[in-house]
């Protein structure tokens, strides 16, 4: 009986110690979006997108910024993603066994869990050091080095889910390999490759570390890609770590305005792959 | 092969910009805490403790909660919670890091230096040796703080991990324990647990991969000083935050190196990790092929 009770206990306060433990990790977790939103909303303001970004003291608004991570943001999908999906494609169709395709396949893991800040070094010395300056491209290249590996991996995935069966159907009806991938393979696979590119245009659209020295950040309406490039991640590192007061709540109207647009690319991808699996 | 090019390139990279740096000072690079750009002086000693000591912390908070959180999910909770709880933990996983930092900084920082601060100094600091690691003025943002910010970023991805190692555990096996009368606490503890130990090391290692890389939650609550303490409550600095505070500001190409040199110190790092990492989720994917 005694050992019963044992078990019992011990069963029982395991228990409640793992439920302390998620209402301890979801209280943080619901404690930082509150704050969010409840700083954010306050300073949403229809000024937030047709105005520059001010000098402190005056009013203003976000639109270069966001109009600057808006074009970022697209030139680096632009960039990394064909190339994943072409890299995702050797590595499903025709580099699934051999050697090579394993390299490149531990190679883009640790493309994907590399600090994104050692991109940004990387990208400075390669497109910054030699342009002499810092520019909206070099931004875009250190985004589309991030982009990339988050692509091949699900392009990868994507395309191994399509059956078999089909790809030899359609050799037998005397396709050749390069029609059986674009025309078969790809067609099936077409949801779960833009929920990849999605996904990792959401990763990116709040990257940080690898713009602060790449794009830099601009205070102006510019839309030359060759010059500093201006991008809301940036303007709200910069904004909160300053001591102005208009500044900082500029800060957190931006810092809401990309989590609502990170978490709702999300949801449309889940949405998307949701639909085409039934 | 634009995937290959651009991996050996970062690394190429970071050897040649590192390699001045690496041959003016050598080995002390890693030994050394000084770090003075006036007199040219640089060592990488200051930066690495902070990024170990603040990734550890993150790690002794974060895994048991995560641990927790999954075990609920997979054994716990009923059937029309199971989803909601799994898509908000995914959806966490993805809110920009710079949020947690200015989340951190504003808000968590303030509330931590008035309330938990003091009281560990007072319950905790009075103690032989670890006493130490408590004292000091409560200003909120430290070590400390970054550690456990961290440990708030990191416990979505490694609670999604989680969950999806436990979830491979065959529900013959789940059941035959539950028949023979295990608690449930006893299932998780002798059967899921033992079963996917791998798997849920291997998700730790890429949640400490995480960690170690990350940069902007960190440098919001740091405090960026290069130096080392006794105690987590004062400022300090970690090679990723090192590498955003200053890189802009290099002037001299030693300077530039020694950063550089940093990076390359962190790239190999979090290269370890995401190897033992790989090696453990393989390890036990094959012994999963031997049982079926």
């Amino acid at each position: 009986m005694n050992l019963y009770a044992r078990r019992k206990t011990v069963n029982a306060v395991a228990l409640t110690l793992s439920i302390l433990a998620t209402a301890f990790g979801l209280f943080w977790l619901c404690w930082l979006l509150w704050t969010l939103v409840g700083s954010g909303l306050k300073w949403i303001h229809p000024r937030l997108f047709i105005e520059s970004t001010p000098p402190p003291g005056t009013n203003g608004g976000l639109a270069n910024a966001i109009m600057g991570s808006i074009i970022l943001t697209a030139a680096g999908v632009g960039i990394g993603a064909p190339a994943g999906i072409l890299a995702g494609t050797y590595l499903a169709e025709f580099g699934r066994t051999s050697r090579l395709g394993g390299v490149v396949r531990f190679v883009n893991d640790i493309l994907l869990s590399a600090p994104s800040i050692i991109v940004g070094v990387f990208v400075y010395a390669l497109v910054v050091l030699r342009a002499g300056h810092f520019s909206g491209w070099a931004g875009a290249v250190a985004l589309a080095l991030i982009v990339l590996p988050v692509v091949v991996r699900t392009t990868e995935n994507m395309m191994r889910l399509v059956p078999d069966s089909l790809r030899e159907a359609a050799a037998a009806l005397g396709a050749p390999s390069w029609k059986v991938t674009i025309r078969v393979v790809y067609r099936s696979a077409l949801p779960g490759i833009m929920t990849g590119i999605l996904l990792a245009m959401a990763r990116v659209s709040g990257e940080t570390a690898p713009l602060l020295f790449t794009a830099l950040n601009n205070q102006f309406w510019s839309t030359d890609m060759s010059r500093p490039f201006p991008n809301l991640p940036a303007v709200i590192f910069q904004f909160a770590m300053s001591p102005y007061e208009d500044w900082q709540h500029l800060a957190w109207a931006g810092a809401l305005l990309i989590t609502v647009t990170i978490l709702g690319i999300n949801i449309v991808a889940r949405v998307l792959l949701r639909r085409s699996r039934p | 092969m634009l995937v290959l090019a651009s991996v050996f390139g970062i690394l190429l990279t970071l050897v040649t910009g590192a390699w001045p740096a690496l041959k003016t000072f050598g080995f002390k690079f890693l030994v050394s805490k000084e770090w003075n750009p006036v007199t040219g002086q640089f060592g990488a000693l200051a930066p690495l403790y902070g990024t170990v000591i603040t990734s550890v912390i993150a790690l002794l908070v974060g895994v048991p909660v995560s641990f927790g959180i999954a075990l609920v999910i997979t054994e716990l909770a009923p059937r029309w919670l199971k989803r909601p709880i799994g898509v908000a933990i995914e959806l966490l996983a993805a809110i920009p890091s710079i949020i947690y930092g200015m989340w951190g900084l504003f808000v968590f920082a303030p509330a931590f230096a008035a309330h938990l601060q003091p009281w560990l100094t007072d319950h905790l600091g009075s103690w032989p040796i670890l006493g130490l690691l408590f004292q000091g003025p409560p200003m909120g943002i430290g070590m400390l703080t970054a550690g456990l910010v961290l440990a708030i970023m990191i416990i979505p991805f490694m609670a999604a991990v989680m969950r999806d190692v436990f979830e491979t555990v065959p529900e013959s096996l789940r059941e035959s324990a539950y028949a023979i009368g295990c608690t449930t606490w006893e299932v998780v503890w002798r059967v899921v647990l033992p079963y996917t130990r791998v798997g849920v090391v291997g998700g730790v290692m890429l949640g400490l991969g995480r960690a170690l890389g990350e940069t902007m939650a960190v440098t919001f609550v740091i405090g960026n000083a290069h130096d080392i303490h006794a105690s987590l409550f004062m400022a300090g600095n970690t090679i990723s935050s090192t590498l955003a505070n200053e890189f802009t500001e290099a002037v001299t190409p030693l300077y530039t190196s020694s950063l550089l040199a940093l990076g390359l110190v962190l790239f190999v790092l979090t290269l370890i990790v995401l190897i033992l990492a790989r090696l453990m989720l393989t390890k036990m994917r094959a012994r999963e092929g031997l049982r079926t």
